[in-house]
């Protein structure tokens, strides 16, 4: 299962949010993120509400398809504050969703917007006590005249509560948005990035963070670079990578030094000097870096490209993929737009053998390292029929447009798939778009 | 873009061959790369872009992202350096950066709409 070949079919399963085109800002999706064994889907948005969804057991009657998606738990996780002495609104837009793994019945996840990152616990509710001496079923307290017998309460079960609590609430670490957060796989601390910061938690504890990365320069004049994106190794608990607006990537150990900003290496692609623009730093601005589930690769998404590094070489990345190579030539519009400063997020499947990454119009493109093969798909109503097989689409890039082709012309800008997650195991994808969650899983035959 | 062309004929053979290397270059750039083609439109749309676009104007623009809000403070500090002078108007243009802008009262964006359930749980 998980695995990545040229047979795969992608299906329609399910479309989650409002059909109408009128979009309230609140309801644009700002996450997406399975927990570690795909049961559970969470989606995070601007209004600073969380979603999560729950995978319901496979069904005999229809073995052909797996589990749909169905609502278990929605919660406000954050709100809108104002930082007065900036003047400033703190935006309640859920930036990150991650999951901790799961230890006991309870899930546990790390939610944050630019300035807050909180953790939620949500547990089941299935049986309640019953039959107390002193108060009602309705909780009023009896008239003790009235009570002649004494009895045990016992639990009874009763329908299916699930429950989210704010467990720690981790603040003012923060003087710039937070962008990335990360759980360490000794499930005992966590990384949270801002622009030019990385601090340290302990899940345990919210009063103190450790601060491990500050790229601030004493003149704010010399800022050359941010940070974009901050993740932990998935293996190894000392070994962290950060990006940067500049197209770098820094590779971390926590071993040598408390503070991190010596690199123990830096990733980075050398430029040819005659192919720069005003441009170029621009789009090589990575928006978001993943490691492989082995640990041995990561994957850097920049404007244009998904680039898959080999931590062993720092020179170049082993792979290319092209994702839109066609706005290349759009370049001036989508700057004056300013879509050329939109953060696309990559992933990958389960067995690190295909990638996947969002574009504009909807669609979003799937590589096949093995295969060396890619294919784009949309994600749209008029593909929604339950079951039925998504057809890959094609943009022409040149004069003659073939019957089924799209120029790039006509490509809507404004229906961007930002984030895009997959399942850890099977062949099941959740799509953002705007304002609604597409859920595709495998062809099962 | 174009160097004069009429100034060729005064040069000598040297200059003139390479002269039209370097338009062969020109012509070579806009066909292999699209990207200064584009930067090339976009300074034509908007010459007073600075040089330097991923310098610290664009980074720091970045690092204050979010509205800012109406502050009495600021907006009394403003006017009593303009005097006589307006204050500045809401830039329009990619060369400023927002933070120097001292928002008016007529600035205030709309109140948010009250906190209702994602519809995506609906």
């Amino acid at each position: 299962a998980g695995g990545g070949n040229s047979d795969v079919q992608w299906c329609f399963s399910q479309v989650k949010g409002a059909i109408d085109d009128d979009v309230a800002e609140a309801d644009i999706i700002s996450t997406v993120e399975f927990n570690h064994s795909g049961e559970l889907l969470a989606t995070g948005d601007k209004g600073g509400r969380v979603v999560i969804f729950q995978q319901e057991p496979e069904s005999k009657n229809q073995p052909q398809c797996r589990g749909e998606y169905n609502v278990y738990s929605t919660f406000q996780s954050h709100e809108p504050e104002f930082d007065y002495l900036k003047s400033l609104e703190i935006e309640e837009k859920i930036n990150k969703i991650r999951w901790l793994p799961q230890k006991n019945a309870a899930q546990f996840l790390l939610s944050t917007n630019d300035k807050t990152i909180k953790l939620w616990k949500i547990s089941e509710r299935d049986k309640r006590p019953e039959g107390y001496n002193l108060k009602e079923e309705d909780g009023r307290y009896r008239d003790l005249n009235t009570v002649t017998t004494l009895r045990v309460p016992v639990f009874r079960p009763m329908d299916l509560m699930v429950e989210a609590s704010p467990r720690r609430v981790f603040s003012n670490a923060h003087t710039y948005h937070i962008n990335s957060i990360s759980v360490n796989s000794d499930c005992e601390t966590y990384l949270s990035a801002d622009d030019l910061r990385i601090n340290l938690w302990n899940l345990e504890i919210n009063d103190r963070s450790f601060n491990i990365v500050d790229i601030k320069p004493t003149n704010m004049e010399e800022l050359t670079e941010v940070i974009t994106a901050a993740e932990f190794h998935p293996n190894q608990c000392n070994t962290f990578v950060y990006s940067s607006s500049k197209g770098t990537i820094r590779l971390c150990d926590m071993r040598a030094s408390a503070l991190c900003d010596q690199h123990a290496k830096q990733f980075e692609e050398p430029e040819d000097p005659n192919n720069r623009s005003f441009f170029s730093e621009i789009i090589s601005s990575i928006s978001d870096v993943k490691f492989s589930h082995s640990g041995r690769y990561m994957m850097t998404r920049d404007y244009l490209s998904v680039k898959i590094w080999d931590l062993n070489m720092e020179s170049r990345p082993v792979e290319t993929y092209q994702v839109h190579e066609y706005l290349r030539s759009k370049l001036c519009s989508l700057y004056e737009n300013d879509c050329i400063f939109d953060k696309f997020e990559c992933c990958w499947n389960g067995n690190d053998s295909v990638v996947m990454t969002g574009s504009y119009n909807n669609f979003f493109r799937m590589f096949d390292r093995g295969y060396r093969q890619d294919v784009t798909l949309e994600a749209s109503r008029e593909n929604s029929k339950p079951r039925s097989v998504l057809k890959p689409r094609k943009v022409s890039t040149g004069g003659k447009r073939k019957k089924d082709e799209i120029s790039v012309d006509s490509l809507d800008f404004n229906k961007k798939i930002l984030h895009t997650a997959w399942h850890p195991l099977d062949n099941i994808i959740a799509v953002a778009t705007t304002n609604n969650l597409y859920i595709f899983q495998e062809k099962l035959n | 873009m174009r160097e004069n062309q009429g100034l060729n004929t005064t040069m000598s053979e040297e200059v003139e061959g390479t002269r039209t290397a370097e338009e062969k270059q020109e012509m070579e750039d806009t066909v292999i790369s699209p990207e200064k083609a584009e930067e090339a439109k976009l300074k034509a749309r908007y010459p007073n872009l600075a040089a330097k676009p991923g310098g610290s104007d664009l980074l720091r623009k970045r690092l204050q992202k979010g509205p800012k809000y109406f502050d009495s403070g600021d907006y009394n500090m403003a006017k009593a350096k303009m005097k006589n002078k307006q204050l500045p108007s809401a830039p329009t243009e990619k060369t400023e950066i927002t933070g120097g802008h001292i928002p008016t009262p007529q600035d205030l964006p709309q109140r948010k709409t009250s906190i209702v359930a994602s519809k995506l749980a609906g």
